[in-house]
């Protein structure tokens, strides 16, 4: 059975990795960059399909090819032209509010197999996330093509433009759990603790926490990315002071995380959320929408905080 | 202080990101900058952070929701949304931004892409808190009250996606936390994460509520002098 849900996993991973080579082949009909675009997000496409398979230094390898293509401005979006904005509007008038049934269905399916356990010669297997959240991503394509029947054509030229959109930022959490993992074997988080543990008293739990939320706060502001501060200042200060005290692991990591996105609530770092909004919207000061977000974020820090020594302990 | 130099790594992804380089390649170079300094050999770098890419796969499961997200855009999923806030009766400016932000959590909570500052808060949600806004005040609003009720509304678009997401098990937020636990040797599972992710999003609501129902007064005070 487990032999059977690793492959179901694999499963999933290769349909990813084929919506990234689509996306490759759409990089072709680019105007720029055409071969380092198509090259890009073919070399995805074969991690996700073949990842199991290939060796982890030829990944290595290849992610740095990655690298290279995206520092050299080599990948690109493609040109791609809007769905007619008056067919939008008929068709969902058509629909109603049954559109939103498959948009739920994502959700509500894989969290619904996410509980579910199978039980199999004796002995019960949970349903891997990948399968749970593939299964339920499938089921509600197939409800979506019963409801509006869409042109396959369409979808493929949908879905690789959105894949664009993101573009190679889509790799970061998982290049940053890889940077992790190179902090983890170098001893980071060590240098940092020890750096840290010499300055406040060990085995103080408000400090720890207070420590762990408004350096997740700070570093988030400076890098205007709190994923990228998280797996920092979770090895170097949230484990060591907070968790390795007896905190609650499950808990200190959502929390810890959240304590970063108010500090994205701040800084004009984040500027894809609070500066370039701004020139959307047109306000007459840069600042309007950190401005309106300040009295929250600094609310949300206190919140944070205790929640961390009532929650988390 | 001989250790000190393995700090090297954060120094580069702070400053690269600070300084807007390409995010891949400071990550990238970040990891083989540290491992060398630490005295791991080019190869056995590559090994771990290719090792850690693919089993960590699931958190960009989201490619294979895309096809699904495509087809319900261009069949007006965004419009139905836009249509169904368009008939709160009675609305003040806080009223349709709570609502708003409401649906907006709801929605990252089940992972459903709906809003963003373009698609939403620009062509729809400013121009309705607006809309109510003036019509409480009595008057139209004035350059200051625009800017404020503008950054009211992108706010509310920031917070439903920042305190929503991480309360589906498969966001990639939650995926990233499981991830840096794991590798830290603590064992917890993806739903733990996602459940605990509740009472700061509830938290967040409650404290936006007080803070659009202070800017209707604000808006009805203006009006009246």
């Amino acid at each position: 059975m487990n032999e059977f849900l690793n492959i179901a996993t694999e499963i999933v991973f290769v349909l990813c990795g084929l919506v990234s080579v689509a996306t490759a082949f759409r990089g072709l009909k680019n105007e720029q960059a055409r071969i380092g675009t198509f090259l890009f997000w073919l070399i995805l496409g074969l991690i996700f399909i073949l990842g199991k398979i290939l060796p982890s230094e030829l990944v290595g390898a290849l992610l740095l090819a990655m690298g290279v293509l995206s520092a050299t401005k080599q990948v690109r979006m493609g040109k791609f032209t809007e769905a007619d904005p008056q067919f939008k509007k008929m068709s969902s008038e058509k629909v109603g509010n049954l559109i939103f049934l498959p948009a739920l269905m994502i959700g509500v399916v894989a969290m619904l197999l996410s509980t579910i356990k199978i039980p199999w010669q004796g002995e019960s297997f949970a349903i891997p996330s990948a399968v749970a959240i593939g299964v339920a991503s499938i089921a509600a394509l197939i409800s979506g093509m019963l409801l509006l029947y869409p042109k396959n054509k369409e979808t493929v030229e949908d879905s690789t433009r959105l894949l664009m959109q993101v573009g190679g930022s889509s790799l970061l959490p998982q290049l940053l759990a890889a940077l992790g993992a190179v902090f983890t074997s170098a001893g980071v988080g060590t240098v940092i603790a020890n750096a840290i543990g010499g300055i406040i008293p060990e085995g103080n739990i408000l400090i720890g926490v207070i420590i762990y939320v408004v350096g997740m706060v700070v570093f988030t502001m400076i890098m205007g990315n709190g994923f990228a501060a998280f797996s920092v200042i979770t090895v170097g200060i949230g484990i060591p002071f907070v968790i390795q005290q007896g905190g609650d692991p499950a808990m200190i990591g959502a929390l810890g995380l959240t304590a970063g996105f108010c500090g994205t609530l701040m800084t004009p770092m984040a500027a894809n959320f609070n500066i370039v909004p701004s020139a959307v919207l047109e306000t007459k000061s840069k600042y309007a929408i950190i401005k309106a977000q300040l009295p929250m974020a600094l609310a949300m820090i206190v919140v944070h905080v205790i929640l961390m020594l009532v929650l988390g302990f | 202080m001989g250790d000190a130099i393995k700090l090297i790594g954060i120094v580069i992804i702070v400053a690269g990101f600070a300084l807007k380089l390409d995010v891949l390649a400071v990550v990238l170079i970040s990891g083989l900058v540290t491992g060398l300094v630490s005295g791991m050999s080019f190869v056995e770098i590559l090994r771990i952070i290719g090792d850690s890419f693919v089993s960590n796969r699931l958190m960009s499961i989201f490619l294979i929701s895309f096809p699904i997200i495509a087809v319900l855009e261009r069949y007006g999923l965004k419009e139905r949304a836009a249509y169904l806030i368009g008939q709160i009766k009675k609305a003040t400016a806080g009223k349709v931004l709570a609502i708003y932000l409401l649906i907006r959590t709801i929605a990252a909570a089940f992972s459903v892409r709906l809003g963003g500052h373009v698609q939403f808060v620009r062509p729809l949600i400013y121009p309705m808190a607006e809309a109510a806004g003036e019509k409480c005040k009595g008057a139209l609003f004035t350059e200051k009250e625009t800017d404020f009720v503008k950054g009211l509304a992108a706010a509310a678009e920031n917070y439903g996606n920042f305190f929503g997401q991480n309360c589906f098990y498969g966001a990639s937020g939650v995926l990233l936390i499981q991830g840096v636990l794991i590798e830290a040797g603590y064992e917890v599972t993806l739903q733990s994460i996602a459940l605990n992710s509740i009472p700061v999003a509830v938290i967040m609501f409650i404290l936006a509520l007080i803070q659009f129902h202070f800017a209707d007064k604000k808006i009805r005070r203006d009006g009246m002098m």
